[in-house]
């Protein structure tokens, strides 16, 4: 469960968590984290969280909204952002992946019941089929993010294609999410749907590897250095003899991709597996020659 | 007729670094043009389950129907409307047999699965996905995504709410609006593309693209395409190498050549003479 933590100066006033769909912040009594002083604006901001997800939206308020010393409009909050607001801060804190254990993480689950049967389908052109998921999508989850009333400017991230302008519910709020969408739930509860539905930053860098790099012994392109920086480096010459270079957490690893032609490393012909090469390799490929070494760190 | 000497294909799937079990099913049949992968859902086997039956079912209702209707000796037209037809109609039957298999046995409950399959005939590709599968493709070394998540994200992404770029960070993953066997009834989504010479068919549940980059993705398309078995091995290592948090299935599916309907002598004569 995502919260805020408010402090002033350094020292903590209040916990909140961020239990309901919209959390609002101001200067007034009805706000659900209230700060009385002047600097803050009667509604200042507000909170929508759906489901693990929270996005800061500001009110329109005289002094500001900073997120991480940026003044911000709208901002989909992320674990330990520190927003400002006059002299006080509030930070964002949402550590889903500590309190799971690893089985619940990322289950895939069903969210909602198919759409309408009734919408109609359109035919086999893509673009069509685009339209009407975002008409489902609209009329059935009543997310309105593009509506422009009461004084508040929503920023949309994307420009919105005119269809979802059109087709968004005008109704007060710039920012209601769906109302408590029927989640399936595939997997039993432990804790509460909301904290078994624990995701992760993706694509995460891989651990640090020295630097490899490939120098060219001979052919035309003698001495020139090719630094290993992508995940893969293709070698050699398309229909004849290929083979790459795979940068993954282990080290630099060699295979050959196609060509009756298998690479030689220090004067050995590999097999299909991959090979991890070691500092001042000698592959040999498509007649060609190069070293594999880790370059010094500068 | 038979696709197999047209379309080359490679799969891998692994259970990842994290999950115990593999939930994720696939099938592949170059000789019937046919390519399946499912994500199944549920508590403890039961997503197994409907995605090995999803997987199952649809495989052998396909071969049957492709074999009775003579899909691949269909014409252009009559062919994609036949395609889509039979797709609709098998994944209606799967549908209510994780359906029916989850209401019936309590410890299946709940389970679902999500499905893209992709059929190939007549220098074409019918695709059909529900939930966040996905099909990409690549042609001349750009990789697309084909199909659309049903997913919650995907809805933010439309919206407005989420960038791209922002929705790798949401907290929301996998979090899918459809799926296969949960209701009574579902609505698969289905499109017809043209296939040419060269494109490359990347079906994948989401611990890939959840897990690896599009454009590395793309990266390791372009430099293996040309030994596909090494190509889907890497993409599963990368997704692996990366965390592998979820399951991780790749389905590769290459066109080698051409591969018309109407590859009949008289047609090939005919053709002669146009």
């Amino acid at each position: 469960m995502a919260k805020l933590i408010l402090t002033l100066d350094g020292v903590v006033l209040k916990e909140y968590a961020l239990t309901k769909e919209r959390t609002t912040i101001g200067r007034k009594a009805h706000n659900d984290v209230q700060i009385d002083n002047l600097a803050v604006s009667g509604e200042h901001a507000a909170i929508v969280t759906i489901l693990n997800d929270s996005f800061l939206e500001d009110l329109g308020s005289t002094n500001g909204t900073l997120v991480n010393g940026q003044p911000i409009k709208k901002h989909f909050l992320q674990n330990s952002d520190l927003v400002e607001i006059g002299k006080y801060k509030l930070k964002y804190v949402n550590d889903q992946g500590a309190g799971a254990s690893a089985a619940d993480f990322e289950k895939t689950m069903v969210l909602r019941a198919a759409p309408r049967p009734q919408e109609p389908r359109p035919s086999d052109t893509q673009s069509g089929g685009v339209r009407t998921d975002i008409r489902a999508t609209q009329a059935d989850t009543q997310f309105n993010t593009s509506t422009q009333t009461g004084g508040v400017r929503p920023v949309p991230p994307m420009p919105a294609q005119p269809s979802v302008q059109s087709q968004a519910p005008t109704e007060a709020t710039p920012f209601s999410p769906p109302p408590a969408p029927p989640i399936h739930m595939t997997q039993p509860p432990a804790v509460g749907p909301i904290t078994t539905l624990t995701g992760a930053p993706s694509a995460a860098a891989a651990p640090a590897v020295q630097q490899g790099v490939i120098q060219i012994l001979s052919g035309p392109n003698a001495g020139r250095e090719l630094a290993l920086v992508k995940a893969l480096t293709t070698l050699g010459k398309p229909g004849v003899q290929v083979a790459v270079i795979a940068k993954r957490p282990q080290g630099y690893f060699l295979t050959h991709v196609e060509g009756v032609n298998f690479p030689m490393v220090n004067g050995r012909t590999l097999d299909s597996q991959a090979h991890l090469l070691g500092d001042h390799d000698i592959v040999e490929l498509a007649g060609v020659k190069m070293e594999f070494f880790f370059k010094p760190a500068v | 007729m038979n696709l197999g000497k047209a379309l080359e294909v490679a799969s891998a799937t692994h259970t990842g670094m994290v999950r115990s079990h593999n939930e994720d099913a696939i099938a592949v049949d170059g000789s019937i043009g046919l390519a399946v992968l499912a994500d199944g859902m549920g508590g403890y086997n039961a997503g197994e389950v409907a995605s090995g039956i999803a997987v199952a079912l649809i495989t052998s209702e396909m071969r049957q129907a492709i074999a009775k209707t003579n899909l691949h000796g269909l014409g252009q037209e009559e062919g994609d409307v036949q395609a889509v037809r039979l797709l609709k109609g098998i994944i209606a039957k799967t549908n209510s047999s994780i359906f029916e298999s989850a209401n019936s046995q309590p410890q299946y409950a709940g389970m679902g699965t999500t499905l893209v399959v992709a059929l190939f005939r007549d220098n074409r590709l019918s695709v059909a996905h529900i939930g966040d599968s996905r099909l990409y493709r690549l042609r001349r070394e750009q990789l697309e995504q084909v199909t659309r998540d049903h997913s919650l994200l995907q809805e933010q992404i439309d919206s407005g709410m989420l960038t791209k770029e922002a929705a790798r960070r949401s907290q929301n993953k996998n979090l899918v609006t459809r799926a296969l066997g949960i209701e009574a009834e579902v609505e698969a989504e289905i499109h017809t593309y043209d296939a040419q010479s060269g494109d490359i068919y990347l079906l994948c549940s989401d611990g890939l693209n959840d897990m690896v980059e599009d454009d590395d993705i793309a990266l390791t398309l372009n430099a293996m395409g040309s030994n596909l078995p090494l190509a889907a091995n890497q993409l599963v290592q990368m997704a692996n190498d990366n965390g592998g948090r979820d399951n991780v299935s790749v389905v590769l599916v290459k066109v080698l050549r051409d591969f018309p309907a109407a590859d009949t002598w008289l047609s090939r004569v005919l053709s002669w003479f146009k």
